[in-house]
């Protein structure tokens, strides 16, 4: 049984259980029916790191949560997403990515590598690390289907947004102490395409998957009756940021929009002084000059929109889909917790069954066939005992899978919040600083206008100005 | 070109500072200064607008507006003595009553325009109705500025009735009708709609009518495309207010955060707030846009005379000419010209020598009818032409100084736009830095 140390989320360097795997989980492209599958032991290390088992002490040191600000000394896996490339087949068109990697992890064999990804790789990176971190944080990916709105899934924009957000997703896991460690992290950055294939091949077997289907249905349905309190504040907290998020979303989505019809009205305003020109001869200039002031406007208004469709809006897409990712963690979690609550359950009815047992109907069974009943009462009891011993093992190490589930959680809840809030607060920060330098430009341009029309003033004057 | 004098100079460079009201105090300044008569010796303004009802013509009870003209004799010595204005009411029909009357007498004077009888070229937040307390007050400002451009026009200011518009409460407009103005009005009005073909405009009437008509269209589709850009505008604006609303929820459920979303959230309610003032002064620019849009109008009408004046002298020219020819056939008896008379006369014989000697004679006082008429006719459209001519020379100095000041007035304003968007954003990213 595991020593169960509590993590206290507001210290940063709260000791993390080693990278241990529970129960593997195999998460259809559905998403909204998760299974269930083998139950692993926690010696089960064989698709793992090697260091797991070790005592608190030593897993301070290697797992310790990082600090709000990133030291540089502590990372040690450099991913790069990049050069997206098109692939055309005789069934499917698809893009590429290059995934490059530089480490200095003797893990590794080598300290730099060079492979092509496409997004089904990023997915299954993805279902196998939640499969064996159930109440791990994963950072999610891109969405897998167009969002409303685009035209085409190849167009230039969307395959950039996605690049950098599957960038993010790797860079998110290298960082993370426990999944950074993972041996399908591993053959993900560095394996050639046949060896991926292969590797994907492997796991656990349909029917062992559907043996534990069943259980695991019963558990959601059964639900989880004694949450604790903390948990249950993520979930309302979860609930709420999600709302949030979606908002900041969908505002951010129509501040584009806006901004896009006010640039096509605006657009036409340049045009119109021009031609107004044509008629004037005093005001030939300043109206030639309102126009190039316009169409200056105009671009800068448009490199507004850019930015504001290329950093802020990705990036609370990505927090609504985190959200959509810390409902399934807190689900699993639960669902680990009901299976414990049921097993418990179980076992007190057994109990209670035994005591009954030893009492009425069998001993009447017995002396009927004949058997000796002080002899068979003492098998029925040994056989007991041994089940009830069986249960109580199992139940013991559901309560370590509990608790070790929760600790996991704690901790990488408290890593997510610091991380959510370095990001959003970048994310507006540069959102507002890039706004900033939008009127500051546009303020040039009219400034200069005004320069213009002073200057010419003065030379044109009745000769008080040199 | 400009008034250049120290306390009429416009604002010097560097110093974006400058409202559009003080921008509009320079215009009026300038006014001052070129050769106003009766604006040097009162102060004129439009002081307030108030709601009245009452029984209109037809007896039915209306609301209409009136608005209050203060009037003050400017003295050159005034120790400081600040005597009360001279004030009245008048309402906007007055005001139009007053301005057809100058057209009419003023034929060859560019008139200033009214402000708009209905809003135009409205944005959705403006309403368009009449009793709209912002539509009010820009009719307040546009009034008063047709009073004072009036009042610093060299010929117009002199005019009788324009004086009694500004001091004479009771009975104005019995006074007007009694100008007779009204049957000139008519035939005026008859000139400007109907067309008639002059052989030999003078050639820059042509062109300033053609200028007055591209200037016309292109302010047209300048305020048109404005009122879309400022609709347009706001929404921008007001939609950043629900990152205010959702920052500030935000807030609540966090802990180190809170501060921050919650003071930039405040930030982002300001940012949605202030296009409203934003919007108020780039209406103001296109309050001087639609000055000169309506101004076309006015040169229009002169061209117009002009053409008018044109063609009753060729007229007249052609009607001397015809008589004169038909002296010529009678005195030498041949038929150079077909005529109806002459062929009755073939047909039914000579006339007596006593017919003829009449004819002679009627001919003769018609011809020197003729001849005086052309005369007069000539005289009035040369000096028409050189009176029209000046006044447009004027009217073009003025626009090309207002107009100029107003794109500069525009440019002030979007600096002040752009200041405040970099102060809200600013604030707003030194909130985010302490989320």
């Amino acid at each position: 049984m595991m020593s169960g140390t509590v993590v206290d989320s507001s210290s940063p360097t709260a000791a993390v259980p080693g990278d241990i795997s529970g129960q593997m989980l195999d998460v259809d492209e559905d998403e909204d029916f998760e299974v269930f599958s083998k139950d692993a032991t926690f010696t089960d290390g064989s698709s793992l790191n090697a260091s797991m088992q070790t005592s608190p002490g030593s897993m301070v040191n290697q797992y310790k949560f990082e600090e709000e600000d990133e030291q540089p000394d502590m990372k040690d896996i450099f991913v790069t997403v990049d050069n997206p490339e098109s692939h055309v087949t005789a069934i499917e068109t698809f893009i590429t990515y290059r995934v490059l990697t530089k480490t200095t992890r003797s893990e590794f064999d080598s300290s730099e590598y060079e492979v092509r990804r496409r997004y089904q790789d990023f997915f299954w990176l993805k279902s196998k690390l939640e499969e064996a971190h159930p109440t791990l944080i994963v950072h999610p990916l891109p969405e897998k289907f167009v969002m409303k709105g685009m035209v085409e899934r190849f167009n230039n924009d969307f395959i950039e947004t996605r690049k950098r957000a599957l960038h993010k997703f790797l860079n998110r896991i290298a960082e993370h102490p426990i999944l950074s460690c993972s041996e399908d992290f591993k053959i993900f950055l560095t394996a050639q395409a046949w060896e991926l294939a292969s590797h994907k091949k492997q796991g656990p077997g349909f029917l062992s998957r559907m043996g534990d289907t069943v259980r695991a249905v019963a558990a959601t349905v059964r639900g989880v009756k004694n949450r604790p309190e903390e948990f249950s504040a993520i979930q309302d907290y979860v609930e709420e940021f999600s709302q949030k998020m979606t908002s900041l979303d969908k505002i951010t989505q129509r501040i584009i929009r806006e901004k896009k019809e006010y640039l096509e009205e605006l657009k036409e305003c340049g045009p119109i002084y021009t031609l107004w020109s044509g008629s004037e001869e005093e005001l030939v200039e300043p109206l030639k000059q309102m126009a190039g002031c316009l169409d200056r406007c105009c671009r800068e208004t448009e490199e507004q929109v850019q930015q504001l469709s290329n950093s802020l809006l990705p990036i609370l897409h990505e927090y609504v889909l985190c959200s959509e990712t810390l409902k399934a963690v807190l689900r699993r979690r639960d669902n680990i917790q009901a299976e414990f609550e049921a097993k418990n359950e179980a076992l007190a009815t057994k109990k209670t069954d035994t005591e009954a047992e030893s009492k009425v109907l069998s001993l009447a069974w017995d002396s009927l066939v004949g058997k000796d009943p002080e002899e068979v009462k003492q098998q029925k009891q040994q056989k007991l005992k041994g089940e009830i011993k069986e249960m109580k093992e199992e139940i013991d190490k559901l309560e370590d899978k509990l608790e070790f589930a929760n600790n996991t959680l704690k901790g990488d809840w408290s890593r997510w919040q610091k991380s959510m809030r370095a990001d959003l607060r970048a994310a507006f920060t540069c959102a507002a600083e890039k706004n900033v330098e939008h009127y500051e430009k546009c303020l040039a341009v009219w400034e200069s206008f005004l320069l213009s029309q002073r200057t010419e003033a003065n030379e044109g004057g009745e000769g008080d100005d040199s | 070109m400009m008034a250049d004098t120290g306390s009429e100079e416009i604002a010097v460079i560097g110093n974006t500072d400058l409202t559009p009201s003080e921008l509009e105090n320079n215009i009026k300044n300038t006014m001052v200064e070129k050769g106003a008569t009766l604006l040097k010796r009162m102060e004129i303004s439009v002081a307030e607008a108030e709601k009245r009802t009452g029984k209109n013509a037809v007896s039915m009870q209306e609301t209409y507006t009136v608005y209050l003209i203060e009037t003050r004799a400017v003295d050159g010595a005034s120790e400081g003595a600040n005597p009360a204005p001279d004030s009245l009411w008048r309402r906007y029909s007055e005001f139009e009553l007053l301005r057809n009357y100058l057209l009419v007498t003023y034929a060859f004077v560019v008139v200033p325009p009214l402000p708009e009888k209905r809003a135009e070229f409205v944005w959705h937040k403006l309403s368009a109705d009449n009793m709209d307390p912002d539509f009010v007050e820009r009719r307040r400002v546009g009034l008063e500025n047709f009073l004072l451009r009036v009042a610093s026009h060299s010929v117009l200011s002199n005019d009788k009735i324009f004086y009694s518009f500004l001091t004479q409460e009771q009975g104005w407009k019995e006074v007007v009708f009694e100008t007779g103005f009204q049957a000139k009005s008519d035939s005026r009005l008859k000139a400007l709609n109907a067309t008639f073909r002059v052989k030999n405009p003078d050639k820059r009437f042509a062109e300033m009518k053609h200028y007055g008509d591209e200037l016309q269209s292109v302010i047209s589709q300048l305020l048109r495309v404005r009122a879309r850009v400022a609709d347009r505008l706001y929404g921008v604006y007001k939609v950043h207010g629900n990152y205010g609303r959702v920052f500030s929820e935000w807030s609540a459920i966090e802990r180190e955060m809170g501060d921050g979303l919650q003071s930039a959230g405040h930030h982002m309610d300001a940012y949605a707030a202030s296009v409203d003032d934003i919007l108020e002064e780039e209406e103001h620019y296109a309050d001087q846009l639609k000055e000169y849009l309506f101004y076309t109008e006015a040169l229009r009408a002169v061209c117009r005379k002009h053409e008018l004046c044109q063609f009753e002298l060729e007229m007249a020219a052609q009607d001397l000419t015809s008589k004169k020819q038909q002296r010529e056939e009678l005195a030498t008896g041949t038929v150079r010209t077909f005529s109806l008379k002459g062929m009755t006369s073939k047909l039914f014989g000579q006339e007596t020598p006593e017919q003829r000697e009449a004819k002679l004679k009627t001919l003769e006082s018609q011809i020197e009818e003729g001849e005086e008429m052309v005369k007069e006719k000539n005289a009035e459209c040369e000096e028409f032409v050189k009176n029209a001519w000046v006044d447009i020379e004027r009217f073009r100095e003025q626009k090309d100084r207002d107009l100029k000041e107003a794109l500069i007035s525009y440019a002030i304003m979007q600096i002040s736009m752009c200041k405040k968007g970099i102060q809200v954003w600013g604030n707003a990213k030194e909130c985010f830095s302490k989320m």
